[in-house]
């Protein structure tokens, strides 16, 4: 009866991509989006029974289907482990992914493949499942692969556009030098302890005699993984791009869910990052300085979900920087509630391009707040929420991971800070361009701007409310239950941080941070009322700044560049020598077998002499020599 | 039985044979009339041939003459295959000199 339950969990998204691929387009557009948020919905239900039940036995459900790989010693089955980390993701990867596919209804209701976008959701959704209930890692890159296949699929979801396309391949390439990491770590683990299988994993490193320097390989290998998939340094580039995708793709695959497998995999084996301290040092750097780039970038964007984008990078950034200061539980924190903002922003966002025909340049925008109350009232909470305002959720989970780099690392601490700074500097300068002031779009646009539908207003609601509430699973003053809801998962315990007069100052700096961000976009766009120069007007370092200081060009020049240049020099010039020299060999062939043609000349008299003169030859060889 | 070979004396049975020989192989070589050439290799095979039986009876051994019996039955059908290709040679291109046979050209 479990298995079954556990399976449906699993297969609903599965079912609904099937339903949708063959019968999508023949049954209508009601029929694609209902099939498709009802598979992603019933997932959701199942998922919130499992989790009141581990919530309250604390026991793991582990249901094996079938033996899957045995090779001489190593063995693997295929199995499905509902604990506590896997139950939360997938809470939030159906929860979410609920309300974004019912958001997706209204939003694509113009689009004639509308039966192929929730095919694409629906995959999406089963390959996000797989990737996180899986008991072993080879399970969990499956997922990770299919994940990476939909996030393609999607980000090129309008493939008209050659541009779109090129989006979607940066992604899929930058993502397979990630993955290539990711496999080999794999590999590294396999080999080392014949087995990939997580429990039997912790077992066998809890367990001592481990070769630390192999696994600290394997750790950064995995770690090269994750940063693919989660978008840092120096693999962040495809992100921003990845904005070409429809905004419900952008809200669920490049916000809330799939950049955030990266953290997953790494809470998942943390008993492997916990031997392996060099690991977590690049982690928590390349972590921070991720957050405090990425963020330096947004803060000079003018295309609305290129801001949200690199704000993504950003908040990833800083949830490695949780993970790699060993402190897994305030990085998932930090997770749940990014997922719920996040998501909500840019579902905010896809609303007010909804409105406006399809313009994402935030020059074109303003005024938007009195005409879309709704989506202006929940993007504010959610705006709130990432700038770290108490009482919103992001205030809770961003305050411990300034409070935990604090405890680790006081430069750190600083860049963190400077991000979150930055953080609610760029967002409140999203929100002034966008909704106060007087509107700067054209006439056509200006009658065409209308509140969005109830359907995709609902879910923004929704994730306003989350947005606001989400703190109170991990509150500050003592007795969080998501620490204690995570505890069987971490060796040791990572001893929450007592509440002393610091804390209390570093709570106060870290919102006065935030404050002053928002006091800064306050003076500068609402007072101020200015509008970013058009692109050829930006000189100096704000142009070296919206042009993502040039990194895209540095790695044409650097790797793509010499590729090309290796490849134009292989056709141009090893090629035609290579086949020259086959050619020259074809053509002494043909000279000789022309030479030889001569003397076949037809004449019989000629053949019969040669016949004789040979013979004669042979005679005298053959008796006299 | 008193053998022949005691009187004419096995060389001379070589000399003819050499000789017929030859005087196919330059017939062969030097006329151009498709049925001379037919004609000089029919003489250098039974130069062959009489090689074949004088040493048989030399060696007073009769494989060599059962030998010769084959080798002219072979000869016989050669010949009539050889003449009906010389016949339809001629209908066709109306000459059986082997000059104007240029169609094996390579």
């Amino acid at each position: 009866m479990e298995k079954n339950l556990v399976l449906i969990v699993l297969l609903a998204p599965f079912i609904g991509f099937l339903g949708n691929v063959f019968f999508g387009k023949k049954a209508g557009k009601g029929f694609a989006g209902a099939l498709g948020t009802v598979a992603v919905a019933i997932s959701f239900a199942l998922s919130v029974y499992f989790f009141l039940q581990v919530n309250q036995t604390g026991k793991p459900i582990a249901v094996t289907l079938f033996d899957w790989i045995t090779v001489s010693n190593f063995k693997l089955d295929f199995g499905i482990v509902l604990d506590q980390l896997s139950l939360l993701w997938l809470l939030f990867v159906t929860g979410i992914g609920s309300l974004i596919h019912l958001y997706s209804i209204s939003y694509m209701h113009e689009d004639e493949n509308m039966h192929k976008f929730f095919s694409y959701l629906n995959l999406f959704v089963f390959f996000m499942i797989t990737l996180v209930v899986g008991s072993n890692i080879l399970i969990m890159f499956i997922g990770w692969e299919g994940v990476g296949l939909c996030s393609y699929l999607l980000i090129g979801f309008w493939y008209k556009n050659q541009d779109y396309n090129d989006a979607a391949k940066k992604a899929f390439i930058m993502n397979r030098i990630g993955d290539l990491g990711f496999l080999i770590g794999i590999f590294i683990l396999g080999s080392m302890f014949s087995t990939l299988d997580y429990a039997q994993l912790k077992a066998a490193i809890t367990a001592g005699n481990v070769d630390t320097t192999k696994l600290t390989v394997a750790a950064l290998c995995l770690f090269i993984g994750a940063m693919g998939k989660s978008a840092q340094l120096p693999l962040y580039t495809w992100l921003p791009d990845a904005m070409a995708g429809p905004t419900p793709v952008s809200a669920l695959i490049h916000a809330a869910t799939m950049v955030t497998a990266g953290i997953f995999m790494i809470t998942r084996l943390n008993f492997i990052f916990d031997l392996t301290p060099l690991v977590q040092n690049i982690i928590a750097i390349v972590g921070a300085v991720t957050a405090l780039v990425a963020a330096s970038i947004g803060l000079f964007q003018n295309d609305i979900k290129k801001v949200l984008a690199y704000s993504t990078v950003s908040q990833l950034g800083l949830m490695f920087l949780a993970l790699g200061l060993g402190a897994y539980n305030v990085a998932v924190f930090h997770v749940i509630t990014h997922a719920f903002f996040k998501a909500c922003l840019f579902l905010g966002s896809g609303s007010v391009i909804h409105a406006m025909y399809h313009e994402q340049d935030m020059r074109r925008m303003g005024g938007l707040r009195k005409i879309m109350p709704i989506t202006f009232a929940t993007m504010m909470i959610a705006t709130l929420a990432i700038s770290g305002i108490p009482p919103f959720s992001g205030f809770f989970s961003k305050d411990e991971i300034l409070l935990t780099a604090f405890h680790a690392n006081i430069p750190l601490w600083i860049i963190a800070s400077l991000a979150s700074i930055m953080t609610a500097f760029y967002m409140f300068r999203l929100m002034y361009l966008t909704f106060y002031r007087d509107f700067r779009g054209t006439e056509e646009q200006k009658h065409h701007l209308h509140e969005s539908p109830s359907l995709m207003t609902l879910p923004l609601i929704v994730l306003a409310i989350l947005s606001l509430v989400g703190g109170v699973i991990s509150l500050p003053f003592g007795g969080s239950w998501l620490n204690h809801y995570l505890a069987p998962l971490f060796n040791g315990s990572h001893a929450e941080h007592h509440l002393g007069t610091t804390e209390y100052i570093l709570m106060a700096v870290a919102v006065a941070g935030g404050l002053i961000g928002i006091g800064m976009a306050y003076a500068k766009f609402l007072k101020g009322g200015a509008v970013p120069k058009e692109d050829h007007e930006m000189t100096g370092l704000a142009k070296t700044i919206y042009h993502k200081y040039y990194v895209d060009e540095g790695y044409m020049a650097l790797i793509v560049k010499p590729i090309n240049g290796l490849a134009r020099f292989f056709r141009d010039t090893l090629e035609p020598a290579l086949s020259q020299l086959v050619f020259s060999l074809g053509s002494l062939a043909n000279g000789l077998g022309n030479l030889g043609a001569r003397v076949q000349n037809g004449s019989i008299g000629l053949y019969l002499f040669a016949f004789v003169i040979g013979f004669s030859v042979l005679f005298i060889y053959l008796f006299l020599a | 039985m008193e053998n022949i070979l005691n009187h004419i004396g096995i060389e001379n049975y070589l000399f003819l044979s050499v000789i017929l020989f030859c005087i196919g192989v330059f017939g062969v070589l030097y006329r151009r009339n498709a049925i001379i050439v037919f004609m000089s290799i029919e003489i250098m095979l039974n130069a062959v041939n009489l090689l074949f039986v004088a040493f048989s009876t030399y060696h007073q051994d009769a494989e060599g003459q059962v030998f010769v019996f084959f080798s002219m039955a072979v000869a016989a059908a050669e010949v009539a295959v050889g003449l009906a290709i010389l016949v339809a040679i001629f209908r066709n291109i109306g000459s059986i000199d082997i000059a104007n046979l240029k169609n094996l050209k390579g």
